[in-house]
């Protein structure tokens, strides 16, 4: 009897979707997971070299492609490897025994005295002259599944845990055409849509006649509803056009977002679905001591360093599409949807796009090129957000409001946690329900979908890591789910993890302090997860942490922890800073414990850019609001700049025999946490509002 | 009424024509000569994704119109080296494995080829200042920074590696 097959393999049994033999030599590994930046392409090449048993200079990988690659639904928090990894690996495993038994048969020996070396059967160790690609013939892939074949052993790895060099990266570096931007159809022509303010509004007039001036080149127009739309082979004409639509088409029913809206206290008062999770309540106990402090964290945009870009083609009855979206078996539901089309009528196809943090503009810019390219027959179509665009009409993450209640011990250790949360929802992925922009556009919108999060199960949304990892005897979780939003809200990064561990990290910080410990014993003392204990204590190592470094010098050190979702990787994160008006990074260690790692030096810089990304959160980002989006280009939503980041040294705690663990989200929240805490160590005052702004640290001070 | 520019690309001679003489360079680059390497990023001369030597500084494509580099010599990503024979600041990222997505690499490899033309021995503050023009979302900073000190010192020595 087998173990189960992993999740995304018993999804998609059939093994050629995983593995084929195209041409001798040649082997093509398809994968639902798509690249974004992360490395996952080469991290999958590793693992199917080594249960195949085949160089990895053989091997190209294919994802994220409705024509032929498994639907993995999407490649986000950071499950591909945990998951679809494992369903490679085992995939891998069972065509590789599927062939062993058909050498076996052909020289009529035991399996057993079979093995494969470089994609080569060898038999007691010599060559027999059979392989891959001369069996392929009589080895039929489209069978199950079975589990059957035997993963290889940690001890005899050859890819799997050495560091790799990226596959995708030398494109990037020489120049190619890496990305769906730089995708050239026969034919193709240039698209910008001008954008639906909001749901419900409607055009008033266009000016054609001003476009077409500004366009300075021929153009040609496209309306369904409200849905409109510049085309024109050249594109500076079609973007000067796009440009100029912006104030010379006029909507009605506007509802633009207010500066009051702005700032994640506006939530509190809002409709909400109660949602309640863990221990009952403790009422009001006698003799306990009791703490309670109120954390927020205002909107944030992905800011993407590109704008997103779709193409599509409608010909032959067929809708082939082009996208960097998270997942193209969702987006082509979505778009059949929409377009009231069969799924099998439309061919959705993965292309690299920039980095990518969670649900940007890439489903909507694929959504906009599909809806014009059913209108265009036979013409492929190109749309590409313009940077206003981008972040004005991508999804945001959601502002939270993050009240944290503890009852603590005579030793002052907290017992009993209440994690109070109002949060929006942090997915409106077309997968969950939420709707393509352009579709609203078009006559006979599709309704507002339900108020919903992310499963508890699949890691929640508002309550990821909203519950503690340490040994305390009752835990709950209070969730408002605000269901009134000014902008429509989905996934970012780590989801709720961030604000969720910002607030329980700096308030066991706070803990400490008043409980007179050092915030690095503190926290060793309320936890017996081994794993947990060895990335913490190896962190203040790293770091020669001091516990008695003095408050309020103007230079702070912080320390925090997390246990990514309390399921996938454990990072422990010191940073040091100093503090006048502005804050200014010194330097960042961390720790992290992912079990088995397939390339290090990928979960390296994984795990760097996460706290990269994180610091640039806490220190400058905030979507602000002013009669519409005010935030709409890099000057108006500054990111962390060269000059601004500081030095990081990050330590792997290789626990080869567990389970390889994500470890793309992992660092955002102890980095905030840990930043948090810096700054109220350097300042000797408390700043629990995100970002920390120079406003911000002279309330700080001057309240103090 | 099309009229011609003629300059010169990677060391090439071209000549085009154009309706608009606003065309930006970066549409230029892309659209007429099929040079993909150079990136749009904003088109608002804030990102650096589009920077391009323009006789030997690096400057930002996206909106400078295409009339103005006439008779200029220009020299984009795919003009510094290629995977069989890399410039010391590609093969140091490379080796440096500086990057995630790469969308910003064009950009900062050009940035950091006017740097060190400039002064071979920049230190990481210079070279961060240097870089400030461009912008890197996903966090590589760390490692490009590394890339640009070690091809510096490779440049330095005259090995090509």
């Amino acid at each position: 009897m087998n173990a189960p097959l992993p999740g995304p393999l018993n999804d998609n049994p059939d093994l050629d979707r995983w593995v084929e033999f195209p041409s001798a030599g040649k082997v093509t590994v398809l994968t639902g997971r798509v690249e974004l930046g992360q490395g996952v392409l080469t991290a999958m090449a590793q693992i199917a070299a080594d249960e195949l048993d085949v160089a990895m200079e053989r091997i190209t990988v294919r994802s994220g492609d409705t024509a032929k690659a498994p639907n993995e639904g999407y490649t986000a928090g950071s499950q591909s490897i945990q998951f679809g990894g494992v369903a490679i690996r085992q995939a891998c495993a069972d065509v590789r025994a599927l062939f062993l038994d058909q050498a076996a048969k052909i020289l009529g020996c035991q399996v057993g005295e079979l093995s494969m070396n470089d994609g080569s059967v060898h038999r007691n160790g010599k060559s027999t002259g059979q392989d891959y690609w001369t069996l392929s013939g009589a080895v039929n892939l489209g069978v199950k599944a079975t589990g059957g074949g035997a993963r290889k052993r940690v001890v005899d790895f050859k890819s799997i845990g050495k560091s790799c060099a990226r596959l995708d990266l030398p494109d990037k570096i020489f120049g190619g055409s890496a990305f769906i931007h730089d995708m050239q159809i026969d034919g193709m022509v240039h698209a910008r849509v001008v954008r639906q303010p909001n749901r419900g509004a409607t055009i008033g007039s266009i000016d054609e006649r001003a476009i077409r001036r500004a366009a300075k080149g021929p153009i040609e127009f496209i309306r369904n509803g409200n849905f409109f739309a510049i085309l024109g082979a050249d594109e500076t004409a079609v973007e000067a056009a796009g440009v100029a639509a912006t104030s010379h088409v006029s909507w009605q029913n506007i509802e633009a977002p207010a500066p009051i809206q702005q700032e994640a206290t506006w939530l509190l008062q809002r409709p909400v679905v109660e949602r309640v999770f863990g221990a009952p309540d403790a009422g009001n106990p006698q003799g306990r001591q009791r703490y309670e402090a109120t954390y927020t964290r205002g909107y944030l945009a992905h800011a993407s360093i590109s704008p997103s870009c779709g193409l599509a083609l409608y010909k032959d009855e067929i809708l082939t599409v082009w996208t960097h979206c998270q997942g193209v078996y969702p987006l082509r539901a979505a778009l059949a949807k929409a377009l009231k089309l069969t799924p099998t009528s439309i061919v959705v196809h993965h292309v690299q796009g920039s980095g990518c943090y969670g649900h940007n503009g890439a489903d909507d810019a694929a959504a906009d090129a599909a809806i014009i390219a059913m209108q265009k027959p036979g013409q492929p179509i190109r749309v590409r957000w313009r940077r206003e665009e981008e972040f004005i009409y991508e999804p945001k993450t959601p502002a939270m409001v993050v009240k944290v209640r503890a009852l603590l011990d005579d030793s002052g250790r907290p017992v009993d946690w209440t994690q109070e949360i109002w949060s929006p929802t942090h997915n409106q992925r077309p997968g969950a329900g939420g709707n393509l922009l352009g579709a609203l556009a078009l006559p006979d919108p599709p309704p507002e979908p339900p108020p919903n999060d992310v499963p508890e199960a699949n890691g929640g949304g508002a309550t990821r890591n909203a519950e503690p990892l340490y040994d305390i005897s009752a835990k709950r979780i209070l969730h408002h789910l605000v269901t009134e939003t000014p902008v429509r809200t989905s996934a970012l990064r780590g989801l709720g993890a961030m604000p969720n561990v910002f607030a329980l990290e700096c308030c066991v910080d706070e803990l400490a302090e008043s409980a007179g410990r050092d915030p690095v014993q503190y926290r060793l003392s309320m936890t017996a997860d081994a794993r947990a204990r060895a990335v913490i204590e190896k962190v203040a190592t790293m770091a020669k942490w001091n516990p008695a470094a003095p408050r309020g010098t103007g230079t702070g050190r912080g320390v925090a922890f997390a246990r990514y979702k309390n399921r996938a990787a454990y990072s422990a994160v010191v940073v040091e800073l100093s503090v006048d008006e502005e804050i200014r990074l010194h330097h960042v260690w961390c720790a992290t414990d992912a079990g088995l790692v397939i390339n290090p030096d990928g979960v390296l810089n994984q795990l760097e850019g996460g706290i990269i990304q994180s610091a640039s959160w806490v220190l400058k980002e905030q979507v602000r609001f002013d009669n519409g989006i005010a935030s709409f280009d890099w000057e108006t939503y500054p990111v962390l700049k060269f000059s601004e980041v500081p030095e990081i040294d990050i330590e792997l705690i290789n626990t080869r025999d567990e389970v390889p663990l994500g470890v793309g989200e992992v660092t955002a929240g102890p980095t905030a946490a840990a930043i948090g805490n810096a700054v109220s160590h350097a300042l000797g005052a408390r700043i629990r509002d995100l970002p920390l702004t120079r406003e911000r640290i002279m309330a700080a001070l001057l309240k103090e | 009424m099309s009229k011609k520019f003629d300059f010169s690309v990677n060391g090439k001679a071209v000549s085009v024509s154009l309706d608009n003489e606003e065309t930006p360079l970066l549409n230029v680059l892309r659209n007429e000569l099929g040079l993909m390497g150079t990136r749009f990023g904003c088109g608002l001369e804030q990102c650096g994704c589009c920077m391009v030597l323009v006789d030997g500084a690096a400057e930002k494509s996206c909106t400078k119109p295409v009339s103005i580099v006439a008779g200029k010599k220009i020299v984009t990503v795919e003009g510094l080296g290629s995977a069989a024979q890399p410039h010391p600041l590609q093969q140091a990222f490379i080796d440096e494995q500086a990057g995630q997505c790469g969308y910003c690499l064009a950009g900062i490899l050009i940035s950091a080829k006017a740097l060190l033309d400039k002064n071979p021995r920049p230190s990481r503050t210079e070279i961060a200042q240097a870089l400030d023009g461009n912008i890197c979302r996903c966090g590589s900073h760390n490692r490009i920074m590394r890339a640009v000190e070690k091809a510096a010192a490779v440049m330095r020595s005259g090995t090509t590696r």
